[in-house]
């Protein structure tokens, strides 16, 4: 037995001896990529969720003009129309993200990225936007005008 | 698997030809004799600046180079970006044994002498690399912003300055200016992730394949041996093998010091406070550092600083051009003064180390 041994021992033994090796050897790569990748992922910012903020003073908005907004982390567009009523929307173009604007002399808000054109009451009307922005809502507090998300 | 592999190496060869390239690195020996131990560090000094590659890229994306920001930035890696604090530890662990590495790899070299012709060429390009990894663990230092980093660039700038003639404007080349500002960091952080690899890799690369052209290097007594006689292993998969494993346990290594050793972080800079107390060099310019503190303010008619650059210098380009005036070695004769003056180095760095440390 011992000058022989036979050849089921040989097989499991070496059987044994790969398992313990791939194993290890996943096991090490796994302590190195596990790091790795969790490195790459970027930490959560805490983020304060806004529902509402101060767009500024009603004197600092002319009409007929359009103003870009800081929404927490997004931008959001306000619009102040001829009659001297305001608008706010989503200043995220539905397309491809691009930041929208007013444009006074076409009456529409539109995207300079690829000419996506919406009415003023956000609905898109030209080129390529496949949806309407999201019209936020405007309060005006005494002299100061507030923008804030409709529920 | 392994058909596939064959299929797509096939494939490659018909376009490119590699299978010429193939064998000649399979001819590649490694020799065997009592200080083989010593060829492992060439290696061993490749891995970690793979490592440091490959970190401070990772580092890269969450590092921000300016003096309003790269302190928070780097708190923000240490404290907020998971493993975070470990990226960064491994980059400075491996950035020590990197440089350590090299000096046991160059001294190494040194005293088997193999630097001798044909490989001067060899020897050279490696003390270039020696000196940018120096300047790499310089420009390094700073980038984190912290106190103890803001003054040692001062001085070590200051010190830069003190050359004759390129002195001055070397320092404010360093420096983006008069002082160490924000323009100083901006200035380093481009040398130290753009600049310096560059180069780096460029002379890395001319040092392999002089390595890969002219072979391993036998050591004198072995040369005298007939080919029949000498004692040699295939590089591949033999000694690869063995290197692989090495760098295994130097991986290891660094994960053992960085998890219970990981890099600290300190106060920010403040450039209108005082300098903190016991403010030291990294261990690879202690040496220099505690040197410069034994001259005496003049020496003749010249400043006892400045001697010692000059000292240093000339020592430094003696050390350089070792191939080229150490004749005996090139002929293949035993050259004792090398010996001597090599003992003499080791022992001066390790003891100026020791004093420098324990001040």
């Amino acid at each position: 037995m011992e000058e022989n041994p036979s050849s089921q021992g040989q097989t499991s033994r070496r059987g044994f001896l790969k398992y313990l090796l791939t194993g290890g050897l996943i096991g090490f790569a796994a302590s190195i990529f596990y790091p790795l990748f969790s490195y790459l992922k970027p930490p959560k910012q805490t983020e304060v969720e806004v529902s509402s903020v101060l767009a500024g003073k009603i004197t600092d908005f002319e009409p007929d003009k359009g103003k870009i907004i800081k929404f927490g982390s997004k931008p959001v567009i306000l619009i102040r129309l001829k009659d001297k009523t305001f608008r706010a929307f989503e200043a995220t173009c539905t397309h491809l993200a691009c930041t929208v604007q007013f444009r006074s002399d076409l009456g529409v808000i539109w995207c300079a990225c690829h000419n996506g054109k919406y009415d003023l009451n956000g609905r898109n009307i030209s080129g390529p936007p496949p949806r309407p922005l999201t019209e936020y809502s405007v309060i005006q507090k005494g002299k100061e005008i507030y923008i804030s998300k409709n529920a | 698997m392994k058909n596939l592999l064959q299929k797509f190496y096939k494939w490659v060869d018909e376009r490119v030809e590699v299978k010429g390239l193939v064998e000649y690195m399979g001819k590649k020996y490694v020799p065997v004799h009592r200080n083989s131990i010593w060829y492992y560090f060439g290696g061993v000094s490749l891995f970690l600046f793979i490592i440091q590659v490959v970190t401070g890229i990772l580092l890269l994306f969450y590092y921000k180079g300016s003096s309003d920001l790269a302190f928070e930035s780097v708190k923000f890696i240490m404290s907020k970006v998971q493993f975070g604090w470990l990226v960064r530890s491994i980059h400075a662990w491996s950035a020590n044994l990197f440089i350590l590495s090299i000096f046991i790899h160059m001294f190494s070299v040194y005293f088997e002498k193999s630097y001798r012709y044909p490989r001067e060429m060899t020897w050279v390009t490696g003390f270039i690399m020696f000196l940018l990894a120096l300047f790499f663990g310089f420009s390094g230092y700073l980038l984190p912003w912290n106190e103890l980093s803001f003054f040692a660039t001062r001085v070590g700038s200051d010190i830069a300055g003190a050359v004759p003639i390129i002195g001055p404007p070397l320092k404010t080349f360093i420096r983006g200016g008069e002082d160490v500002t924000g323009a100083t960091l901006s200035r380093l952080f481009g040398f130290h992730v753009a600049l310096l690899p560059g180069i780096f890799t460029i002379i890395l690369g001319i040092h392999l394949i002089l390595i890969q052209r002219q072979g391993i290097s036998e050591p004198l007594h072995m040369e005298k041996k007939k080919e029949k006689e000498k004692k040699k292993m295939p590089f591949f998969p033999n000694f690869m093998l063995r290197d692989l494993l090495l760098w295994l346990i130097v991986l290891n290594i660094l994960a053992i010091l960085a998890v219970y050793f990981p890099a600290e972080l300190g106060h920010k800079a403040d450039p209108f406070s005082s300098a903190p107390a016991g403010i030291k060099p990294e261990w690879y310019f202690l040496f220099m550092f505690q040197t410069l503190k034994y001259f005496p303010g003049h020496v003749l008619f010249i400043e006892g600083e400045v001697l010692g650059i000059l000292l240093f210098g000339a020592a430094g380009l003696l050390w350089l051009l070792v191939p080229f005036w150490d004749r005996k070695s090139a002929r293949g004769e035993h050259n004792r003064l090398i010996n001597y003056l090599g003992i003499f180095a080791v022992m001066f760095i390790i003891i100026l180390t020791i004093l420098g440390w324990v001040s």
